[in-house]
């Protein structure tokens, strides 16, 4: 094994060089040693942060004021650079390096399926467009010589003399005085789109682009380097695959879950079985409520649903004892007498609390976990209602549960564009007459618990906003990141994170 | 100038005269190996033949200018096409690997048809044209000409008549032939007025100069566009309704019968509307540009690989030859005196009037090291009505020439990296991934 020592100087001042710029457009992969433990934190680090771009891109209006404050606030938590903030340079240097390396790790992550690329180049074109906007006009300058865009802002004199030609031509123009606009000199064949709805002054083969299309026409080229270099990736990544260490690390970076795992019980004994009908009505995510319906209603349920909705109520506080009681009450009044449910089933209901067998503590599983595997067939209850359900019954489900129609839709465009937690965000701002969650719902029990935080808090969350602000924002940093506890210190943080991916490698 | 009566039916016996004495070949492999700055241009590129009896035959190509000429000669096709630049010898793309075989490079091409204007023109229809709707594709050449110039920045472009009802532009820049078909088609969008609703006063400020200064002539007098029911009520559906029953237009028109003033009420009227109502309302020049504006047919310029009809090559219904037109006079240009295959064999026999010329052009030829049958063929054109047409060519192609002069001088210290470079980069990460726990 060889130890990361001294680095030789050639590369530290290409390091140096390399992360002098504020942006980059990945061009370079990084040629250093980095540990494993490096590796995967930085890996982790970026897919949140990316997570977040994906769900403040659906909740909010790209780019406006809410958007920026939180992905700001997500930059500085997960320790990414920052544009426009000028810091000490080799902090600056230390976070661009992880930028750079976290990117091309995801990318190996990343290239394999259709879909996973579509959706790492989604969200990168989305926080590559945020950083642009946010570098001043020199910068911008700088940036695009230094990527060989040739493209140069036209000077004064030439603005003048093209005046009226640019302010008819552009709309982007008209409504901003000509001389606060930057105008580009780019060469038509770059600016297509622009050029075949004539959308743009000609001259001589160059179009003059007001500031704001340029932006498109640099995202577009970011996107189509991107797309080509993940398709380039895909072609190298048997060679990866034959570290044993990497691979497992890779292939569950696109399906971990990185939040709180709810398998410490913290509220046992809190909650009473009579209790949890009504809470089940209040408090529990779609998917439970309907297993718990479910249950009720044919005193059933089988493997899947035993397990999903068990270990979610030992996440949300039942002990041993109250849960054979609970599934023994329910199980008898239907087909399985005392005799037979204690054979069978009480077994595995031990089992779920680790008192059997290998005495495993399984830990509830994440949505992720839901929505991704075991999907159920007929006669099943389990999984996640927005990812497998019929969306008609789905629809029929959410109006028996009093859902308003304009909410019911709401919720079915979500489920349209596959994004079913943030459908069952939605769910919990209807019915817990909610504006804005704080958290980023990953987890039946954080529903669960955020739930009855709204319920015993007593606050009125819609018109106290200011007084919440605070609040919801430490929430939302622990629903974010992964549990930063006090106490938990780098390795121990590190093992569960590792912990985490076995277990669900191995529920699996 | 009489052009000698054709017959189709001679063409089997005037093509192998023409093929051996008077087409240019020297100048025509000039232009397609464009100096041989790239290699095996001419070689691969794509040529197609129409033979006697409707047979046609694609993907031919020649390594060289005497291997085109023979092959000329021994098949005598009806029809010549040009098609692209392919990444192999044409006449070998099925002895290529199915999905190498890939069309590289061609010039961007424009294809003007008559017929594209058959709704707005009532002198001829279908494939007749005269000279009154000729001026449609004269607006056009003006049109597009100065847009490829002074909007895409483009220098050699080569006009040429079709044969029958049209012109075809070939841009022959480097930049040009090396465009993408989504760039292709992108300059084809902003050449065209799909609607003329799309009419942004802006961009089209100089296309509307022109069409301004041929509208009176064409459309007033020679189509007569105001002077006919028909035609007068087309173009009254143009007006805005408001106009039309506000300052009763139609009434007007009982009165007035002289179409030129007919046309100023129209005029007027749109001046009233422009200060009251909102930007943008030009429903006059709207007129004039759907009766005039260029009409040109995207398809065939989006692909790389569309074969069009070759310069030079004969129009098998019409006799004539596809001859470049000569920008400078475009105005006089004459379909209708363009030479026949007829006219020019025929003239092969008896010389031109203007004798001395030709004999000075010979004297001058015979300085030069040439063999006897090369000058015999470079006199043979010279005879006849060909020859300004093909000093014409002669003088585009030296435009070009310079351009090559300087890529082939700059090449010499070159070479590419950027492939190779960034593999190698990729491998080097993957490769220096060494990890400790």
């Amino acid at each position: 094994m060889q130890f990361s020592s001294k680095k030789p100087r050639a590369v530290t001042d290409l390091k140096a060089e390399l992360y002098s710029q504020p942006l980059q457009f990945y061009a370079q992969p990084p040629l250093e040693n980095i540990s494993l433990s490096e590796f995967e934190s930085f890996a982790v680090d970026r897919l949140k942060l990316l997570k977040t771009v994906e769900n403040l891109g659906v909740s909010y209006v790209k780019l406006n004021d809410d958007y920026l404050k939180k992905l700001d606030n997500e930059i500085r938590t997960l320790n990414f650079p920052q544009v426009g903030v000028s810091l000490d340079a080799k902090d600056q240097t230390e976070k661009r390096r992880k930028d750079h390396i976290s990117h091309f790790i995801l990318r190996l992550a990343y290239c394999q399926t259709e879909d996973l690329r579509r959706w790492f180049i989604q969200q990168e074109v989305d926080l590559f467009k945020y950083r642009f906007k946010k570098l001043d006009s020199g910068e911008k300058l700088e940036f695009l010589h230094k990527n060989n865009l040739q493209y140069n802002t036209i000077s004064a004199e030439e603005k003048d003399n093209l005046r009226e030609k640019l302010t008819i031509s552009s709309y982007a123009a008209s409504g901003v005085k000509l001389e606060e606009q930057d105008f580009y000199k780019v060469p038509f064949q770059d600016a297509l789109d622009l050029v075949r709805t004539r959308k743009v002054y000609l001259k001589e083969g160059y179009a003059y682009i007001p500031h704001n299309e340029i932006v498109t026409i640099v995202l577009n080229d970011f996107r189509t380097r991107l797309s080509k270099a993940l398709a380039l990736t895909a072609r190298s990544l048997p060679a990866v695959h034959s570290d044993e260490r990497l691979q497992p690390l890779l292939n569950h970076l696109s399906h971990s879950y990185l939040g709180q795992d709810y398998s410490v019980q913290k509220n046992v004994g809190k909650i009473s079985l009579e209790q949890i009908d009504s809470l089940a009505g209040k408090s529990f995510p779609l998917c439970m409520r309907q297993l718990h319906q479910a249950l009720r209603d044919q005193h059933h349920l089988r493997h899947g649903g035993r397990m999903q909705y068990g270990l979610f109520l030992k996440g949300i506080g039942l002990s041993l004892e109250q849960a054979l009681q609970f599934w023994r009450m329910e199980f008898i009044r239907g087909k399985v007498d005392a005799d037979k449910f204690d054979k069978a089933y009480a077994y595995s209901i031990r089992h779920m609390f680790g008192k059997e067998g290998k005495r495993a503590d399984y830990t509830p599983y994440s949505c992720m976990k839901v929505i991704l595997s075991n999907p159920p067939s007929q006669g099943d209850y389990h999984g996640c209602p927005f990812r497998h359900s019929d969306p008609e019954l789905l629809k029929q489900k959410l109006q028996s549960y009093k859902v308003s129609p304009s909410g019911v839709s709401q919720i079915l465009e979500l489920v349209k564009g596959m994004h079913y937690q943030l459908a069952c965000q939605k769910y919990f701002e209807l019915t817990h007459n909610v504006e804005d969650t704080s958290f980023s719902l990953s987890h039946p029990n954080q529903y669960f618990t955020e739930s009855q935080k709204v319920l015993g808090g007593g606050k009125d969350v819609k018109r106290e906003t200011d007084t919440l602000q605070r609040p919801q924002e430490s929430s939302a940093a622990r629903g974010l990141t992964a549990a930063r506890e006090p106490a938990v210190d780098e390795s121990q943080h590190l093992a569960e994170i590792t912990k985490n991916l076995e277990t669900d490698f191995q529920d699996a | 100038m009489p052009s000698s009566d054709y017959d189709p039916a001679c063409l089997p016996d005037l093509l192998p005269l023409y093929y051996r004495r008077l087409f240019p070949f020297a100048q025509y492999y000039r232009w397609l190996n464009y100096g041989g700055v790239q290699k095996n241009y001419f070689q691969n590129r794509e040529f197609s033949f129409t033979l006697k009896d409707d047979i046609y035959v694609r993907y031919q190509s020649f390594s060289s200018q005497s291997e085109l000429e023979k092959e000329m000669q021994k098949m005598n096709p009806y029809k010549i096409d040009i098609g692209a630049v392919y990444s192999h010898r044409p006449n070998q793309h099925n002895t290529v690997k199915s999905g190498s075989f890939q069309a590289l490079e061609k010039e961007l091409v424009f294809d003007i048809d008559m017929t594209d204007y058959d709704d707005v023109r009532s002198c001829c229809s279908a494939a007749d044209i005269c000279s009154k709707c000729w001026t449609l594709m004269t607006i056009a050449i003006r049109i597009l000409d100065r847009s490829l110039r002074q909007d895409f920045g483009f220098h050699h472009l080569l006009w040429v008549y079709s044969g029958r009802r049209g012109v075809h532009c070939w841009v022959c820049d480097e930049a040009a032939r090396k465009l993408s078909a989504a760039a292709r088609s992108a300059v084809a969008e902003y050449l065209s007025l799909i609607k003329v609703k799309q009419f942004h006063f802006s961009f089209n400020i100089n296309s509307l100069t022109v069409v301004e200064r041929y509208f009176p002539q064409y459309a007033l007098q020679d189509q007569n566009i105001l002077g006919r029911k028909e035609s007068e009520e087309k173009v009254l559906a143009l007006v805005p309704e408001d106009i039309l029953s506000i300052f009763k237009l139609q009434e007007i028109f009982q009165e007035e019968r002289n179409p030129e003033r007919r046309w100023r009420h129209i005029e007027a009227q749109a001046k009233k509307k422009q200060t009251t109502a909102k930007k943008w309302q030009y429903f006059e020049k709207e007129i004039m540009l759907q009766y005039c504006y260029p009409r040109l047919d995207v398809n065939v310029s989006k692909g790389v690989n569309h074969l069009l009809k070759s310069p030079f090559s004969v129009h098998p219904k019409t006799g004539r030859i596809s001859v470049p037109i000569d920008l400078k006079d475009v105005e006089k240009f004459d379909p209708f005196a363009v030479p026949t295959i007829s006219l020019i064999c025929e003239e092969l026999d008896r010389p031109k009037a203007d004798e001395d010329e030709a004999k000075s052009e010979d004297a001058k030829e015979k300085e030069n090291e040439q063999d006897s049958a090369e000058k015999r063929k470079i006199r043979d054109y010279k005879r006849t009505s060909l020859a300004k047409y093909v000093k014409y060519f002669d003088q585009f192609l030296a435009g070009m020439a310079d351009s090559w002069k300087g890529k082939l001088r700059r090449q010499s210290g070159e070479f590419n990296t950027g492939d190779i470079f960034t593999n190698f980069m990729l491998d080097l990460f993957l490769c220096f991934l060494i990890f400790f726990l």
